[in-house]
Protein backbone atom coordinates (compact mmCIF):
# COMPACT_ATOMS: atom_id res chain seq x y z
CA UNK A 1 0.00 0.00 0.00
CA UNK A 2 1.02 3.71 0.01
CA UNK A 3 0.07 6.68 1.49
CA UNK A 4 -1.05 9.99 0.96
CA UNK A 5 1.79 12.84 1.75
CA UNK A 6 1.52 16.15 1.68
CA UNK A 7 4.14 18.31 -0.14
CA UNK A 8 5.42 18.31 -3.32
CA UNK A 9 3.09 20.52 -5.17
CA UNK A 10 5.81 22.73 -6.30
CA UNK A 11 7.87 20.04 -7.28
CA UNK A 12 5.12 18.35 -9.15
CA UNK A 13 4.49 21.53 -11.10
CA UNK A 14 7.81 22.66 -12.17
CA UNK A 15 8.11 18.59 -13.56
CA UNK A 16 5.33 19.16 -15.40
CA UNK A 17 6.50 22.50 -17.17
CA UNK A 18 9.84 20.89 -17.91
CA UNK A 19 7.85 17.59 -19.41
CA UNK A 20 6.06 20.18 -21.53
CA UNK A 21 9.01 21.93 -22.59
CA UNK A 22 10.85 18.65 -23.63
CA UNK A 23 7.82 17.31 -25.09
CA UNK A 24 8.05 20.37 -27.34
CA UNK A 25 12.06 19.60 -27.97
CA UNK A 26 14.26 22.56 -29.80
CA UNK A 27 12.21 25.36 -30.90
CA UNK A 28 14.01 26.14 -33.91
CA UNK A 29 12.09 22.85 -35.37
CA UNK A 30 8.85 22.70 -36.67
CA UNK A 31 6.25 21.59 -34.17
CA UNK A 32 4.66 17.69 -35.08
CA UNK A 33 0.78 18.59 -36.06
CA UNK A 34 -1.60 15.82 -35.47
CA UNK A 35 -2.27 15.35 -39.24
CA UNK A 36 1.65 14.70 -39.85
CA UNK A 37 1.71 12.04 -37.35
CA UNK A 38 -1.61 10.57 -38.50
CA UNK A 39 -0.30 10.83 -41.97
CA UNK A 40 3.49 9.71 -41.34
CA UNK A 41 3.03 7.86 -38.09
CA UNK A 42 0.26 5.87 -39.25
CA UNK A 43 1.62 2.10 -37.54
CA UNK A 44 1.97 3.50 -34.28
CA UNK A 45 -1.56 5.33 -34.46
CA UNK A 46 -2.89 2.27 -35.90
CA UNK A 47 -1.37 0.26 -32.70
CA UNK A 48 -2.74 2.58 -30.46
CA UNK A 49 -6.11 2.17 -31.64
CA UNK A 50 -5.86 -1.50 -31.36
CA UNK A 51 -4.89 -1.32 -27.94
CA UNK A 52 -6.36 1.97 -26.53
CA UNK A 53 -9.50 -0.30 -27.78
CA UNK A 54 -10.92 2.86 -29.96
CA UNK A 55 -10.86 3.77 -33.43
CA UNK A 56 -10.62 7.53 -33.87
CA UNK A 57 -7.07 7.87 -35.62
CA UNK A 58 -6.90 11.88 -34.37
CA UNK A 59 -7.33 10.93 -31.26
CA UNK A 60 -4.84 7.92 -31.26
CA UNK A 61 -2.55 10.50 -33.05
CA UNK A 62 -3.17 13.41 -30.05
CA UNK A 63 -2.35 10.44 -27.32
CA UNK A 64 1.16 9.80 -29.60
CA UNK A 65 2.27 13.54 -29.75
CA UNK A 66 1.34 14.16 -25.69
CA UNK A 67 2.91 11.12 -24.86
CA UNK A 68 5.91 11.74 -26.65
CA UNK A 69 6.08 8.84 -28.32
CA UNK A 70 5.79 6.40 -25.35
CA UNK A 71 3.15 3.90 -27.15
CA UNK A 72 1.82 2.93 -23.52
CA UNK A 73 1.51 5.98 -22.08
CA UNK A 74 -0.51 6.92 -25.04
CA UNK A 75 -2.87 3.97 -25.26
CA UNK A 76 -3.33 4.98 -21.37
CA UNK A 77 -4.36 8.37 -22.43
CA UNK A 78 -6.90 6.59 -24.89
CA UNK A 79 -7.85 4.14 -22.78
CA UNK A 80 -8.82 6.99 -20.22
CA UNK A 81 -10.65 8.93 -22.55
CA UNK A 82 -12.91 6.41 -24.07
CA UNK A 83 -14.09 5.78 -20.48
CA UNK A 84 -16.03 9.16 -20.53
CA UNK A 85 -17.84 8.50 -23.72
CA UNK A 86 -21.34 7.23 -23.60
CA UNK A 87 -21.78 3.70 -25.21
CA UNK A 88 -24.60 4.14 -28.15
CA UNK A 89 -24.77 0.68 -28.96
CA UNK A 90 -23.09 -2.28 -30.67
CA UNK A 91 -22.46 -2.94 -34.60
CA UNK A 92 -23.54 -5.78 -36.19
CA UNK A 93 -20.66 -8.24 -36.46
CA UNK A 94 -18.47 -7.12 -39.16
CA UNK A 95 -18.39 -8.74 -42.75
CA UNK A 96 -15.28 -9.20 -43.44
CA UNK A 97 -15.48 -10.57 -46.63
CA UNK A 98 -17.33 -7.15 -47.97
CA UNK A 99 -13.57 -5.80 -47.25
CA UNK A 100 -11.69 -3.60 -49.36
CA UNK A 101 -8.75 -5.24 -49.61
CA UNK A 102 -5.32 -3.31 -49.93
CA UNK A 103 -3.10 -6.71 -49.08
CA UNK A 104 -4.49 -10.01 -49.14
CA UNK A 105 -2.23 -13.07 -49.07
CA UNK A 106 -2.09 -16.97 -48.53
CA UNK A 107 0.92 -18.81 -47.75
CA UNK A 108 -1.33 -21.81 -48.20
CA UNK A 109 -2.74 -21.53 -52.00
CA UNK A 110 -0.95 -20.26 -54.82
CA UNK A 111 -3.76 -19.70 -57.05
CA UNK A 112 -6.13 -18.42 -54.63
CA UNK A 113 -9.40 -16.89 -56.88
CA UNK A 114 -8.68 -13.57 -56.20
CA UNK A 115 -4.90 -13.42 -56.09
CA UNK A 116 -1.73 -12.45 -53.86
CA UNK A 117 -2.36 -9.09 -53.24
CA UNK A 118 1.10 -7.69 -51.37
CA UNK A 119 -0.19 -4.34 -50.70
CA UNK A 120 2.25 -1.80 -48.58
CA UNK A 121 4.20 -3.91 -47.34
CA UNK A 122 7.91 -3.85 -45.58
CA UNK A 123 8.24 -7.64 -46.84
CA UNK A 124 10.91 -8.03 -49.81
CA UNK A 125 12.55 -4.60 -48.39
CA UNK A 126 15.90 -4.87 -47.68
CA UNK A 127 15.81 -3.63 -44.22
CA UNK A 128 18.74 -1.01 -45.05
CA UNK A 129 18.47 2.40 -44.16
CA UNK A 130 17.46 4.74 -46.66
CA UNK A 131 19.47 7.52 -45.94
CA UNK A 132 17.47 9.58 -49.04
CA UNK A 133 14.28 10.08 -46.51
CA UNK A 134 16.64 11.70 -43.79
CA UNK A 135 17.14 14.23 -46.62
CA UNK A 136 14.18 14.54 -48.70
CA UNK A 137 10.73 13.48 -48.85
CA UNK A 138 9.70 13.66 -52.08
CA UNK A 139 6.32 11.82 -53.17
CA UNK A 140 6.71 8.35 -55.06
CA UNK A 141 4.90 7.31 -57.83
CA UNK A 142 2.40 4.47 -57.25
CA UNK A 143 1.77 2.43 -60.18
CA UNK A 144 -1.91 1.72 -60.55
CA UNK A 145 -3.50 -0.68 -62.96
CA UNK A 146 -6.71 -2.19 -63.66
CA UNK A 147 -7.76 -4.81 -61.95
CA UNK A 148 -10.53 -7.05 -60.38
CA UNK A 149 -12.43 -5.82 -57.60
CA UNK A 150 -10.75 -6.07 -54.30
CA UNK A 151 -13.19 -7.53 -52.50
CA UNK A 152 -12.25 -11.47 -52.25
CA UNK A 153 -13.85 -14.11 -50.81
CA UNK A 154 -12.56 -15.82 -48.20
CA UNK A 155 -9.60 -18.85 -48.71
CA UNK A 156 -11.05 -20.70 -45.45
CA UNK A 157 -14.27 -20.61 -46.99
CA UNK A 158 -12.80 -23.51 -49.61
CA UNK A 159 -11.86 -25.09 -47.10
CA UNK A 160 -15.13 -25.25 -45.45
CA UNK A 161 -17.11 -26.68 -48.69
CA UNK A 162 -14.65 -29.69 -48.64
CA UNK A 163 -15.57 -30.14 -45.22
CA UNK A 164 -11.62 -30.13 -44.29
CA UNK A 165 -12.03 -27.63 -41.37
CA UNK A 166 -13.67 -27.50 -38.70
CA UNK A 167 -16.86 -25.03 -38.66
CA UNK A 168 -17.15 -22.33 -36.71
CA UNK A 169 -20.05 -22.74 -33.82
CA UNK A 170 -22.44 -19.57 -33.34
CA UNK A 171 -22.35 -17.60 -30.35
CA UNK A 172 -24.58 -14.91 -28.28
CA UNK A 173 -26.08 -11.82 -30.17
CA UNK A 174 -24.40 -9.87 -27.76
CA UNK A 175 -20.97 -11.20 -26.60
CA UNK A 176 -19.69 -10.82 -23.16
CA UNK A 177 -17.48 -7.20 -22.45
CA UNK A 178 -14.78 -7.27 -20.35
CA UNK A 179 -14.55 -3.11 -20.82
CA UNK A 180 -18.23 -3.87 -18.56
CA UNK A 181 -17.72 -7.14 -16.86
CA UNK A 182 -14.86 -8.29 -15.13
CA UNK A 183 -12.51 -11.22 -17.09
CA UNK A 184 -13.82 -14.34 -14.72
CA UNK A 185 -12.81 -17.45 -15.40
CA UNK A 186 -13.13 -19.88 -17.26
CA UNK A 187 -13.45 -17.32 -20.28
CA UNK A 188 -15.07 -18.63 -23.53
CA UNK A 189 -13.84 -17.72 -26.91
CA UNK A 190 -15.39 -14.36 -27.89
CA UNK A 191 -14.12 -13.13 -24.31
CA UNK A 192 -10.93 -14.39 -24.96
CA UNK A 193 -10.89 -12.91 -28.64
CA UNK A 194 -11.69 -9.50 -27.18
CA UNK A 195 -8.60 -9.35 -24.81
CA UNK A 196 -6.41 -10.54 -27.27
CA UNK A 197 -7.37 -8.14 -29.88
CA UNK A 198 -6.52 -5.51 -27.41
CA UNK A 199 -3.51 -7.14 -25.62
CA UNK A 200 -0.34 -6.02 -25.76
CA UNK A 201 1.67 -6.44 -29.39
CA UNK A 202 4.69 -7.79 -27.49
CA UNK A 203 3.30 -10.03 -25.00
CA UNK A 204 0.75 -11.73 -27.57
CA UNK A 205 4.03 -11.62 -30.17
CA UNK A 206 6.09 -13.58 -27.31
CA UNK A 207 2.85 -15.88 -26.52
CA UNK A 208 2.50 -17.26 -30.31
CA UNK A 209 6.44 -17.36 -30.56
CA UNK A 210 6.51 -20.09 -28.05
CA UNK A 211 3.90 -21.96 -29.39
CA UNK A 212 6.12 -22.69 -32.26
CA UNK A 213 8.93 -23.11 -30.73
CA UNK A 214 7.18 -26.15 -29.48
CA UNK A 215 5.61 -25.11 -26.21
CA UNK A 216 2.31 -26.14 -26.71
CA UNK A 217 2.07 -28.00 -30.95
CA UNK A 218 1.01 -25.38 -32.96
CA UNK A 219 2.01 -25.55 -36.20
CA UNK A 220 -0.13 -22.85 -37.88
CA UNK A 221 -0.37 -22.03 -41.81
CA UNK A 222 -1.41 -18.69 -42.76
CA UNK A 223 -4.62 -19.33 -44.60
CA UNK A 224 -4.75 -15.71 -45.12
CA UNK A 225 -4.13 -12.44 -44.02
CA UNK A 226 -6.29 -9.65 -45.43
CA UNK A 227 -5.77 -5.60 -44.53
CA UNK A 228 -8.20 -3.39 -45.86
CA UNK A 229 -11.31 -1.16 -45.11
CA UNK A 230 -14.97 -2.38 -44.20
CA UNK A 231 -18.09 -0.56 -43.03
CA UNK A 232 -19.06 -0.84 -39.23
CA UNK A 233 -23.37 -1.14 -39.53
CA UNK A 234 -25.39 -0.56 -36.70
CA UNK A 235 -29.37 -0.60 -36.14
CA UNK A 236 -30.18 3.02 -35.48
CA UNK A 237 -33.58 3.00 -33.15
CA UNK A 238 -35.11 5.55 -34.14
CA UNK A 239 -34.95 5.21 -37.85
CA UNK A 240 -35.88 1.31 -37.14
CA UNK A 241 -33.24 0.07 -39.53
CA UNK A 242 -29.25 -0.18 -39.99
CA UNK A 243 -27.27 2.24 -41.57
CA UNK A 244 -23.01 2.43 -41.72
CA UNK A 245 -21.77 4.35 -39.37
CA UNK A 246 -18.44 4.45 -40.64
CA UNK A 247 -15.57 2.63 -41.99
CA UNK A 248 -12.66 0.58 -40.08
CA UNK A 249 -9.53 -0.37 -41.49
CA UNK A 250 -8.46 -3.67 -40.40
CA UNK A 251 -6.08 -6.67 -40.44
CA UNK A 252 -7.61 -9.95 -40.28
CA UNK A 253 -5.35 -13.59 -40.00
CA UNK A 254 -6.91 -17.10 -40.52
CA UNK A 255 -4.84 -20.12 -39.81
CA UNK A 256 -5.13 -23.43 -40.23
CA UNK A 257 -3.91 -25.63 -37.73
CA UNK A 258 -3.90 -29.65 -38.46
CA UNK A 259 -5.72 -31.43 -35.63
CA UNK A 260 -5.65 -35.23 -35.61
CA UNK A 261 -9.11 -35.79 -34.45
CA UNK A 262 -10.71 -36.75 -31.14
CA UNK A 263 -13.21 -39.05 -30.16
CA UNK A 264 -16.13 -36.79 -31.32
CA UNK A 265 -14.25 -35.17 -33.92
CA UNK A 266 -12.74 -36.68 -37.31
CA UNK A 267 -9.19 -35.43 -38.70
CA UNK A 268 -9.12 -32.28 -40.23
CA UNK A 269 -7.56 -28.78 -40.11
CA UNK A 270 -8.76 -26.29 -37.13
CA UNK A 271 -8.93 -22.65 -37.28
CA UNK A 272 -7.19 -19.79 -35.09
CA UNK A 273 -8.45 -16.19 -35.67
CA UNK A 274 -7.02 -12.30 -35.40
CA UNK A 275 -8.61 -9.26 -36.31
CA UNK A 276 -7.01 -5.95 -34.73
CA UNK A 277 -7.95 -2.63 -35.67
CA UNK A 278 -5.38 -1.06 -38.36
CA UNK A 279 -2.76 -2.09 -40.36
CA UNK A 280 -1.61 -4.46 -37.51
CA UNK A 281 -0.24 -7.68 -39.37
CA UNK A 282 2.16 -8.86 -36.84
CA UNK A 283 -0.47 -8.38 -33.84
CA UNK A 284 -3.06 -10.21 -36.15
CA UNK A 285 -1.11 -13.20 -36.79
CA UNK A 286 0.03 -13.56 -33.26
CA UNK A 287 -3.47 -13.32 -32.04
CA UNK A 288 -4.72 -16.41 -34.35
CA UNK A 289 -1.88 -18.15 -32.89
CA UNK A 290 -2.17 -17.89 -28.99
CA UNK A 291 -5.94 -18.10 -29.86
CA UNK A 292 -5.62 -21.64 -31.61
CA UNK A 293 -3.42 -22.56 -28.39
CA UNK A 294 -6.26 -21.41 -25.75
CA UNK A 295 -8.70 -23.93 -27.35
CA UNK A 296 -6.96 -26.93 -26.75
CA UNK A 297 -10.24 -27.86 -24.00
CA UNK A 298 -12.71 -27.22 -26.58
CA UNK A 299 -10.47 -29.55 -28.81
CA UNK A 300 -10.28 -32.01 -27.16
CA UNK A 301 -6.26 -31.45 -27.19
CA UNK A 302 -4.08 -32.64 -24.02
CA UNK A 303 -2.81 -29.85 -22.02
CA UNK A 304 0.96 -30.00 -21.94
CA UNK A 305 1.21 -27.05 -19.19
CA UNK A 306 2.03 -24.61 -22.08
CA UNK A 307 1.95 -21.07 -20.95
CA UNK A 308 0.02 -20.15 -24.13
CA UNK A 309 -2.58 -22.48 -23.37
CA UNK A 310 -3.30 -21.25 -19.83
CA UNK A 311 -5.92 -18.41 -19.65
CA UNK A 312 -5.00 -17.61 -16.86
CA UNK A 313 -1.81 -16.54 -17.42
CA UNK A 314 -2.61 -14.88 -21.03
CA UNK A 315 -5.42 -13.12 -19.99
CA UNK A 316 -4.48 -11.83 -16.84
CA UNK A 317 -0.69 -10.59 -18.14
CA UNK A 318 -1.76 -9.66 -21.61
CA UNK A 319 -3.18 -6.08 -21.35
CA UNK A 320 -0.30 -3.33 -20.86
CA UNK A 321 -2.29 -0.57 -19.04
CA UNK A 322 -3.16 -3.25 -16.27
CA UNK A 323 0.31 -4.45 -16.41
CA UNK A 324 2.25 -0.72 -16.60
CA UNK A 325 -0.39 0.35 -13.51
CA UNK A 326 0.64 -2.21 -11.26
CA UNK A 327 4.12 -2.58 -11.96
CA UNK A 328 4.55 1.49 -12.12
CA UNK A 329 2.94 2.11 -8.68
CA UNK A 330 5.93 0.54 -6.98
CA UNK A 331 8.02 4.01 -7.77
CA UNK A 332 5.38 5.57 -5.83
CA UNK A 333 5.83 6.75 -2.00
CA UNK A 334 6.12 3.95 0.34
CA UNK A 335 7.43 5.18 2.70
CA UNK A 336 5.29 3.56 5.40
CA UNK A 337 5.34 0.52 4.25
CA UNK A 338 9.12 0.37 3.77
CA UNK A 339 9.38 1.77 7.52
CA UNK A 340 8.01 -1.27 8.66
CA UNK A 341 9.91 -3.45 6.70
CA UNK A 342 12.89 -1.75 7.90
CA UNK A 343 12.07 -2.48 11.58
CA UNK A 344 11.66 -5.92 10.73
CA UNK A 345 15.05 -6.27 9.38
CA UNK A 346 16.57 -4.76 12.33
CA UNK A 347 14.35 -6.62 14.51
CA UNK A 348 15.48 -9.58 12.94
CA UNK A 349 19.04 -8.88 13.24
CA UNK A 350 19.33 -7.97 17.10
CA UNK A 351 17.58 -11.23 17.90
CA UNK A 352 19.86 -13.45 15.56
CA UNK A 353 22.73 -11.34 17.13
CA UNK A 354 21.57 -11.96 20.46
CA UNK A 355 20.94 -15.66 19.65
CA UNK A 356 24.63 -16.00 18.64
CA UNK A 357 26.15 -14.07 21.59
CA UNK A 358 23.50 -16.48 23.90
CA UNK A 359 25.37 -19.39 22.12
CA UNK A 360 28.87 -18.62 22.43
CA UNK A 361 28.15 -17.81 26.16
CA UNK A 362 26.72 -21.56 26.67
CA UNK A 363 29.82 -22.44 24.69
CA UNK B 1 -29.70 6.24 -55.18
CA UNK B 2 -30.21 2.67 -54.68
CA UNK B 3 -31.80 0.18 -57.35
CA UNK B 4 -32.99 -2.38 -54.44
CA UNK B 5 -36.49 -2.33 -53.52
CA UNK B 6 -36.19 -3.23 -49.67
CA UNK B 7 -37.46 -0.66 -47.97
CA UNK B 8 -35.71 2.44 -46.63
CA UNK B 9 -33.17 1.28 -48.77
CA UNK B 10 -32.30 5.22 -50.30
CA UNK B 11 -32.42 6.89 -47.01
CA UNK B 12 -30.03 3.41 -45.73
CA UNK B 13 -28.12 4.75 -48.88
CA UNK B 14 -27.44 8.40 -48.21
CA UNK B 15 -27.38 7.75 -44.39
CA UNK B 16 -24.39 5.70 -44.92
CA UNK B 17 -22.59 8.06 -47.54
CA UNK B 18 -23.33 11.30 -45.23
CA UNK B 19 -21.79 8.93 -41.89
CA UNK B 20 -18.61 8.19 -43.91
CA UNK B 21 -18.01 11.22 -45.91
CA UNK B 22 -14.95 13.18 -44.48
CA UNK B 23 -16.42 16.21 -42.35
CA UNK B 24 -14.94 18.93 -44.23
CA UNK B 25 -15.56 17.65 -47.49
CA UNK B 26 -19.67 17.79 -46.58
CA UNK B 27 -19.03 21.16 -44.75
CA UNK B 28 -17.96 22.31 -48.32
CA UNK B 29 -20.14 21.24 -50.31
CA UNK B 30 -22.99 22.58 -47.34
CA UNK B 31 -21.26 25.98 -48.18
CA UNK B 32 -21.45 25.82 -51.74
CA UNK B 33 -25.28 24.60 -52.02
CA UNK B 34 -26.16 27.61 -49.57
CA UNK B 35 -28.23 25.45 -47.71
CA UNK B 36 -29.71 27.33 -44.50
CA UNK B 37 -33.16 25.65 -43.71
CA UNK B 38 -35.43 26.57 -40.70
CA UNK B 39 -35.34 23.95 -37.75
CA UNK B 40 -35.78 22.92 -34.16
CA UNK B 41 -32.54 20.60 -32.77
CA UNK B 42 -34.07 17.54 -31.32
CA UNK B 43 -31.05 16.10 -30.18
CA UNK B 44 -27.80 18.23 -30.24
CA UNK B 45 -24.88 16.89 -31.46
CA UNK B 46 -23.79 14.04 -28.89
CA UNK B 47 -20.64 11.99 -28.93
CA UNK B 48 -20.22 8.44 -27.89
CA UNK B 49 -19.14 5.44 -28.93
CA UNK B 50 -20.27 2.03 -30.49
CA UNK B 51 -19.03 -1.13 -30.23
CA UNK B 52 -17.93 -2.85 -33.33
CA UNK B 53 -17.94 -6.38 -33.44
CA UNK B 54 -16.68 -8.96 -35.23
CA UNK B 55 -17.07 -12.94 -35.87
CA UNK B 56 -14.79 -15.89 -34.61
CA UNK B 57 -12.89 -17.33 -37.60
CA UNK B 58 -14.84 -14.59 -39.83
CA UNK B 59 -18.19 -16.18 -39.87
CA UNK B 60 -18.83 -17.77 -36.16
CA UNK B 61 -19.62 -16.48 -32.63
CA UNK B 62 -19.94 -12.46 -32.40
CA UNK B 63 -17.42 -10.51 -30.41
CA UNK B 64 -16.21 -7.26 -29.22
CA UNK B 65 -13.27 -6.22 -31.64
CA UNK B 66 -13.12 -2.69 -29.84
CA UNK B 67 -14.97 0.79 -29.98
CA UNK B 68 -15.08 3.46 -32.52
CA UNK B 69 -16.38 7.39 -31.71
CA UNK B 70 -19.57 8.66 -33.54
CA UNK B 71 -21.36 11.69 -33.37
CA UNK B 72 -25.45 11.98 -33.37
CA UNK B 73 -27.91 14.97 -33.75
CA UNK B 74 -31.72 15.16 -34.97
CA UNK B 75 -33.28 17.96 -36.07
CA UNK B 76 -36.78 19.07 -37.19
CA UNK B 77 -37.68 21.01 -40.13
CA UNK B 78 -40.11 23.70 -39.63
CA UNK B 79 -41.50 22.20 -42.60
CA UNK B 80 -42.20 18.85 -40.06
CA UNK B 81 -39.39 16.62 -41.62
CA UNK B 82 -37.37 14.65 -39.12
CA UNK B 83 -33.58 13.96 -39.82
CA UNK B 84 -31.11 11.97 -38.09
CA UNK B 85 -27.42 12.13 -38.50
CA UNK B 86 -25.08 9.31 -37.47
CA UNK B 87 -21.45 10.16 -38.41
CA UNK B 88 -17.92 8.70 -37.92
CA UNK B 89 -15.64 10.67 -35.37
CA UNK B 90 -16.20 13.44 -33.02
CA UNK B 91 -17.26 16.37 -35.58
CA UNK B 92 -20.67 18.04 -34.44
CA UNK B 93 -21.03 20.21 -37.00
CA UNK B 94 -20.44 16.62 -39.06
CA UNK B 95 -23.19 14.65 -37.25
CA UNK B 96 -25.65 18.44 -37.53
CA UNK B 97 -25.17 18.83 -41.51
CA UNK B 98 -26.12 14.97 -42.07
CA UNK B 99 -28.94 15.14 -40.02
CA UNK B 100 -30.06 17.99 -41.77
CA UNK B 101 -29.72 16.67 -45.54
CA UNK B 102 -31.23 13.60 -43.93
CA UNK B 103 -34.45 16.21 -43.63
CA UNK B 104 -34.11 17.52 -46.75
CA UNK B 105 -33.95 14.66 -48.52
CA UNK B 106 -37.34 13.67 -47.14
CA UNK B 107 -38.77 17.12 -48.65
CA UNK B 108 -39.99 18.28 -52.36
CA UNK B 109 -36.17 19.38 -52.53
CA UNK B 110 -34.87 16.16 -52.51
CA UNK B 111 -33.39 16.09 -55.96
CA UNK B 112 -31.39 19.26 -55.63
CA UNK B 113 -29.99 17.70 -52.46
CA UNK B 114 -29.08 14.62 -54.00
CA UNK B 115 -27.37 16.59 -56.70
CA UNK B 116 -25.36 19.05 -54.63
CA UNK B 117 -24.79 16.76 -51.67
CA UNK B 118 -25.05 13.23 -52.22
CA UNK B 119 -23.97 12.35 -55.45
CA UNK B 120 -20.61 14.46 -54.85
CA UNK B 121 -19.77 12.61 -51.79
CA UNK B 122 -20.61 9.20 -53.20
CA UNK B 123 -18.34 10.22 -56.38
CA UNK B 124 -15.43 11.19 -53.87
CA UNK B 125 -16.06 7.95 -51.64
CA UNK B 126 -15.83 5.97 -54.96
CA UNK B 127 -12.84 7.54 -56.32
CA UNK B 128 -11.20 6.90 -53.41
CA UNK B 129 -11.77 3.34 -53.43
CA UNK B 130 -11.11 3.06 -56.96
CA UNK B 131 -7.73 4.43 -56.67
CA UNK B 132 -6.82 2.08 -53.40
CA UNK B 133 -8.34 -0.61 -55.55
CA UNK B 134 -6.12 0.34 -58.30
CA UNK B 135 -2.97 0.26 -56.45
CA UNK B 136 -3.60 -3.03 -54.76
CA UNK B 137 -3.96 -4.18 -58.32
CA UNK B 138 -0.71 -3.28 -59.63
CA UNK B 139 0.96 -5.05 -56.29
CA UNK B 140 -0.83 -8.21 -57.21
CA UNK B 141 1.68 -11.22 -58.12
CA UNK B 142 1.66 -13.15 -61.15
CA UNK B 143 3.22 -16.03 -60.74
CA UNK B 144 5.31 -18.18 -63.58
CA UNK B 145 6.51 -21.20 -63.57
CA UNK B 146 10.20 -22.08 -64.53
CA UNK B 147 11.12 -25.16 -66.53
CA UNK B 148 11.25 -28.18 -63.82
CA UNK B 149 13.71 -30.87 -64.12
CA UNK B 150 12.57 -33.93 -65.09
CA UNK B 151 14.23 -35.95 -62.50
Amino acid sequence: MYVAVKGGEKAIDAAHSWLAEERRGPLDVAELSIEQIKGQLKLAVNRVIAEGSLYDPDLAALAIKQARGDMIEAIFLIRAYRTTLPRFGGSEPLNTEDMACDRRVSATFKDAPGGQVLGPTFDYTHRLLDFKLAAEGEATHTPQSEGDANTKPHIMSFLDREGLIQPEPGGAECPPDLTREPLELPTNRPLRLQSLTRADEGFILGMAYSTQRGYARNHAFVAELRIGSCPVEMDIPELGFSIEIGEVELTECETVNQFQGSKTEPPQFTRGYGLVFGMSERKAISMALVDRALRWEELGEDNVGAPAQNEEFVLYHADNIQATGFLEHIKLPHYVDFQSELELIRKLRREATSCHRQQEAAE
Amino acid sequence: MDGSNAPNAARKAWLSVLAKAPAAHLADLWIKAGLDPAHDVLRAPEIGAVMVRGRAGAVGAPFNLGEMTITRCSVRLATGEVGHGHVQGRDKNHAKQAALTDALMQTSEAKAVEAQIITPLLKAAERRRATRAAKAAATKVDFFTMVRGED
